[in-house]
């Protein structure tokens, strides 16, 4: 009897192995342990023994139950294993296909600028005020230190709609209908981006509208050293923390000092080229100490308060930025243009 | 202003600074320089020849064959084709060897089978302006006008070996629209002297004032003229040092007496009028204000009518000049004149400004009047010019100026203490320094303790106040030398306005969803001002516009924004998809703002998306747009205060276009563009939505609130509905959610069916309904109760029959 036990072991454990899929491993399972199999038929006959050898045989049928049943187990996982990555295999793809696009747009470059600026200054405490594209001549040059009949009006050819109504020239005159809100009081710390319209004719340079982004604080104690110092920043945040500012005396009647921003060139590093024009600095933008007129005008004793104020071309800054060599290109909305600012650096 | 850099010198000591650093200092303090010339660069090789004979060239007709001295052993043979080129003349010769602007070489050449040894040159070859060159060579050589020596430098001669300094002047530093106010800028850069002329004049016993009188009729216009007379002149040409000098200033040379008038412009920048006496038609100089109507021939041969706001100089009868801008024709100094009647003015910047204005002549002598002329200089250059007519034009200088005057001139005093220079430039500059400054620029100063009190010389009337004084002392301190300091005091909070945000948010979800951000312009012409304009509303339109297509204001975006969709489908982008965001403009009354609206509009044309290889390929249509729109408004927490209603939009097609109502009131419009307006701007299949962004961002909404997770199953019963096509899903919906009460928390369209198994007229819509108690578990005849109620009241209020 334990022969025959130790038979069929053997015999299962031959079939096991040579099983190739889970069918006939399941038949195995089945034919060897099920209750009508041979381990089972060999134990019938177990009434013929004697007392002490029948737990024996017992404990050996039992045994050989459990190598039989722990091979079919072992067996069984390889075969299931085998099995899926069969399937996986076939289930194989061009993992270099293109995948599905997702199509998103983005913003215009002068706004990328725009808002990159006001994010900025939002970080310096400055809040964004907005105003009308076509103004009252009171605000866009009077309140401006302008007097109709002033020489510098020439300055920027304007776009009159009647005597009195025009087409703002540039976003200063915002700093009159901000300071007014105040009811003469400070502090003000503003930016006001928008369009502006000339009578230019449109060509690579020049632009009927154009964007510009105004820059105002007002407070008491407020100098020139505080202007430079907020050019400073403003130049090294958006062209590089190597970049080095100049500023140049100029005028503007809005503004007493008044001053041109340069920066350093980066193409030739100060050593002068093309773009620079061989000076080693680009003009940036038009800035000063607010004349007291400006302020008085506004409601500011401008014994107690002094200010400054910057006007930045936002088409400009674009170009220096990015080598934009035309401005049309800003008002053509070639998508071919557009898409390529949707890259953040 | 075209400074040249060797007349320069004769007011101010430039020794030791060359052209291109005095240009970098010139810059750095104040006055941006905007490039400097030389004016001989690339040339040499040119000299004094003298043309000994003459003849035509054998074989040629145009060509004539010289005999030149050149200042060698030897004369040669040049052969010229000017038409003006004379025996006797000296003339510009460039030798072989020689080089002319653009390296153009002069060789050994033959012509016509004649020996050409050089060249005789025109100014123009030499790379002077043809506009600045005397009339009677601008079509030929330059003939040298007085006794040079054969063989000299011509360069030299003709002052090409200077180096011309363009300055970009803005308007308050009129001062140095003169030589002698750029060498008061220029002393005070360098911390050098100022030499001004000292005008010597001989007078005749003759007076001045027993040939003319001057009457002044318009004092506030006109508060100094200065008359005075000098006869016996000759005219013929001015000296080569007055005409190259005047060349490098970009004037053109005429005659000795004009020219004369233009050098004191430039030098003193006063201008000066010369009238021929023997023409002014009388004995008696009066200024006034034109009569309404009159009229008057300009130097230029155009007839001008006046106006009262036109100042003129008349005999007393006739004007004989448009004060400040141009002289008469009718008085002019010609080549037969012998006695000069000399103008010299102080007139008021805003009548001249009118007049250069009314008439569009703008001439150096009004651009300078017009920013304001140093009064104390009128005088004086009245007589630097009589001296130079006595010296280079044979002139006698009557005795004394007739003058009318009732200028005021007083130099402005300002004082101004240290504390306010160093708290506005955020500096600590000593008061000696300060003194220094000012001394440098020829202001004189007394100090009192810690104020200063500066007398600025009338020829800086741009100094007014102390903040100008300031920036005078800022200037010549150094801007480089002010540290770099932020605003101390109050912190403020920097932030965007709920507004400002919320359009940030919408410009990223549109952009998110695929769309591009154009910006377009603002003026447009009048057709397009308003189509497809929300407001019916008269466009804002210029006074004078530039032209027809830049003339309105626009009342939509639309317009522009299929512009660019057409600009774009030309250049073989198929798929368009684009926003904008910006100011429309709604007319109020005259001389008021008009009404600024912010409006948002998107095109959309072409492919939405497309996965060739997979065969995914989706064309735009209402419902991509509308999804665009649906999710936006969803992120702006409007959903279901819009409502989407068929509508008729000219331009827009009458079948598949939308009004949008938010809370009932129309804010926009979205569906497909005309097909016939789509033919005309040749455009594909195009979507588009405008709509009042205002109205949207400004729409306020209930606070967002958290709101529990359902903890219990919800119930979905599907139910097809056949109702009349008439009937639109948006109808049914509602009175879905109407009926459905509290349980019914969500109703969404999932099938419609419009063919041919359903009678005629009919279509069958799904729905799919979603009922859910918070509470509790739903049972089903909770939910059965509920939902037959939804189906009676779609039977009696849509028609709708549930289909089998």
């Amino acid at each position: 009897m334990e022969q025959r036990l130790v038979e069929l072991q053997q015999e299962a454990l031959e079939g096991i192995k040579k099983a190739t899929d889970l069918k006939e491993l399941n038949d195995i399972r089945v034919s060897y342990l099920g209750k009508k199999g041979p381990i089972t038929e060999v134990l019938k006959g177990m009434g013929k023994l004697s007392a002490e050898e029948r737990p024996k045989m017992g404990a050996l049928a039992n045994e050989v139950r459990d190598v039989i049943a722990q091979a079919i187990e072992e067996k069984q996982s390889i075969l299931e294993e085998e099995a899926v990555a069969k399937k996986l295999a076939s289930e194989t793809i061009d993992v270099t296909l293109p995948g599905r696009q997702v199509k998103t747009g983005n913003h215009h470059p002068l706004t990328r600028i725009i808002e990159e600026i006001e994010d900025l200054f939002i970080g310096m405490g400055y809040t964004i005020a907005e105003g009308p594209e076509v103004e009252s001549d009171y605000y866009n040059f009077e309140a401006l230190n302008l007097p109709k009949g002033h020489p510098a009006r020439d300055m920027q050819d304007s776009f009159y709609i009647t005597e009195e109504l025009l087409l703002r020239t540039h976003t200063s005159p915002m700093q009159a209908r901000t300071m007014e809100k105040q009811n003469g009081k400070g502090p003000v710390k503003i930016i006001c981006p928008g369009k502006v319209y000339r009578r230019d004719n449109d060509d690579a340079t020049h632009s009927h509208q154009f964007m510009q982004i105004e820059g105002l604080v007002v407070d008491e104690n407020i100098q020139m050293s505080d202007l430079k110092g907020t050019l400073d920043v403003f130049a090294k945040k958006m062209f590089g923390e190597d970049r080095e500012i100049r500023l140049r005396p100029s005028f503007f009647p809005f503004t007493e000092p008044s001053v041109e921003m340069d920066i350093s060139c980066k193409i030739c590093s100060g050593k002068g080229c093309n773009v620079c024009k061989g000076t080693g600095w680009i003009e940036v933008l038009g800035a000063g100490m607010v004349h007291p007129n400006v302020l008085e005008m506004a409601g500011y004793d401008s014994k107690k308060y002094t200010g400054f104020a910057f006007g930045i071309g936002s088409e400009r800054i674009a170009m220096l930025k990015y080598g934009i060599d035309d401005i049309r290109h800003y008002y053509t909305n070639d998508v071919r243009f557009l898409k390529q600012f949707s890259i953040h650096e | 202003m075209f400074v040249s850099y060797k007349w320069l010198q004769e007011y101010v000591d430039l020794s030791g600074v060359t052209a291109t650093e005095l240009a970098d200092k010139i810059t750095k303090s104040g006055i941006e320089v905007e490039g400097v010339e030389i004016l001989n660069e690339g040339m040499k090789g040119l000299v004094v020849g003298h043309v000994l004979e003459r003849e035509q060239h054998p074989n040629a007709d145009k060509l004539n064959k010289c005999l030149v001295d050149v200042g060698e052993e030897e004369p040669v043979q040049i052969i010229c084709g000017a038409p003006n080129v004379d025996k006797g003349q000296h003339v510009i010769v460039a030798k072989v060897g020689a080089v002319l602007p653009g390296n153009f070489k002069i060789k050994k050449a033959k012509l016509r089978g004649e020996e050409s040894h050089g060249m005789i040159c025109s100014l123009q070859e030499l790379g002077v302006e043809s506009k600045f060159v005397a009339k009677e060579f601008s079509e030929g050589i330059f003939v040298f006008p007085n006794e040079v020596t054969v063989g000299d430098d011509a360069l030299e001669l003709l002052n090409r070996d200077d180096q011309i300094l363009e300055l970009g002047l803005t308007p308050n530093r009129a001062d140095c629209l003169s030589m002698l106010g750029v060498a008061y800028e220029v002393a005070a850069i360098l911390g050098r002297e100022v030499k001004l002329p000292k005008p010597e004049v001989t007078s005749t016993s003759e007076k001045a004032s027993d040939y003319i009188s001057v009457t002044v009729d318009a004092a506030e216009d006109n508060p100094l003229y200065v008359a005075k007379v000098i006869k016996n002149v000759k005219v013929g040409p001015s000296p080569l040092w007055m005409q190259t000098r005047l060349m490098a200033a970009g004037v053109r040379p005429h005659n000795n007496v004009v020219d004369i008038t233009n050098y004191i412009l430039m030098e003193y920048g006063q201008p000066l009028h010369a009238f021929d006496y023997d023409r002014f038609g009388s004995k008696e100089i009066l200024v006034r204000r034109a009569h309404q109507g009159e009229s008057m021939t300009t130097l230029d041969d155009t007839k001008r009518t006046l106006t009262t706001d036109h100042l003129v100089i008349t005999n007393g009868k006739e004007p004989v000049a448009l004060a400040g801008v141009m002289g008469g024709a009718n008085s002019e100094v010609e080549t037969g004149t012998t006695t000069v009647l000399l103008e010299s003015a102080y007139f008021v910047g805003a009548s001249i400004r009118k007049a250069s204005k009314d008439h569009g002549l703008r001439s150096e002598a009004s651009a300078r009047y017009e920013k304001g002329v140093d009064p104390n200089r009128v005088r004086a250059a009245a007589e630097r010019a009589a001296e130079l007519l006595a010296l280079y034009a044979n002139g006698e200088v009557l005795e004394g100026s007739v003058e009318a005057d009732t200028l005021k001139v007083e130099p402005a005093v300002i004082s101004i203490t240290l504390e306010k220079i160093n708290g506005v430039l955020g500096t600590d500059i000593s008061m000696d320094a300060v003194k220094d400054i000012f001394a440098r620029l020829q202001f004189t100063t007394s100090v009192e303790g810690n104020e200063i009190t500066v007398t600025v010389p009338t020829r800086r009337g741009d100094i007014t106040i102390e903040e100008d004084l300031v920036e005078e002392v800022g200037r010549i301190y150094g801007y480089d030398n002010i540290p770099k300091t932020l605003p101390k005091g109050a912190s403020t909070p920097g932030k965007l306005s709920d507004y400002q945000k919320k359009r940030r948010i919408v410009r990223r979800y549109l952009e998110s969803a695929g769309l591009y951000q154009a910006v377009t312009y603002s003026l447009t012409n009048e057709a397009k001002a308003t189509q497809f304009a929300l407001d019916n509303r008269e466009p804002v339109k210029l006074a004078m516009p530039m032209s027809e297509d830049r003339s309105v204001l626009r009342l939509s975006i639309l317009p522009q924004l299929l512009e660019v969709v057409k600009y774009n489908s030309a250049r073989q982008n198929d798929s368009i998809a684009l926003y904008e965001t910006g100011a429309v403009f709604l007319s109020t009354e005259q001389d008021k703002l008009p009404e600024e609206k912010e409006h948002l509009a998107a095109a959309i044309t072409g492919l939405w998306h497309q996965q060739p290889w997979q065969g995914e390929k989706k064309v735009v249509d209402y419902y991509v747009l509308k999804g665009v729109l649906e999710g936006l408004l969803a992120r702006l927490g409007l959903t279901g205060r819009v409502e989407f209603c068929q509508a008729t939009v000219e331009g827009m097609h009458p079948g598949r276009t939308a009004d949008l109502l938010l809370d009932n009131k129309k804010i926009g419009f979205v569906g497909q563009i005309h097909p016939n307006v789509q033919k005309e701007l040749d455009l594909k299949e195009t979507y588009v939505f405008e709509l009042s962004l205002k109205a949207l961002l400004e729409a306020e909404i209930a606070p967002l609130r958290y709101e529990s997770i359902p903890r219990y199953p919800s119930i979905t019963r599907d139910i097809a509905l056949v109702v009349d096509k008439k009937v639109v899903a948006g109808k049914i919906s509602d009175i879905i959610t109407e009926a459905g009460g509290n349980l019914l928390k969500d109703v969404s369209v999932f099938d419609l069916y419009e063919g041919d198994r359903l009678e005629e007229g009919k279509k069958s819509i799904a729905f799919s309904l979603k009922y859910f108690d918070p509470e509790k578990t739903l049972t089903d005849e909770e939910v059965t109760k509920a939902h037959d109620k939804v189906l009676q009241a779609v039977k009696e209020e849509a028609g709708a029959v549930l289909r089998g």
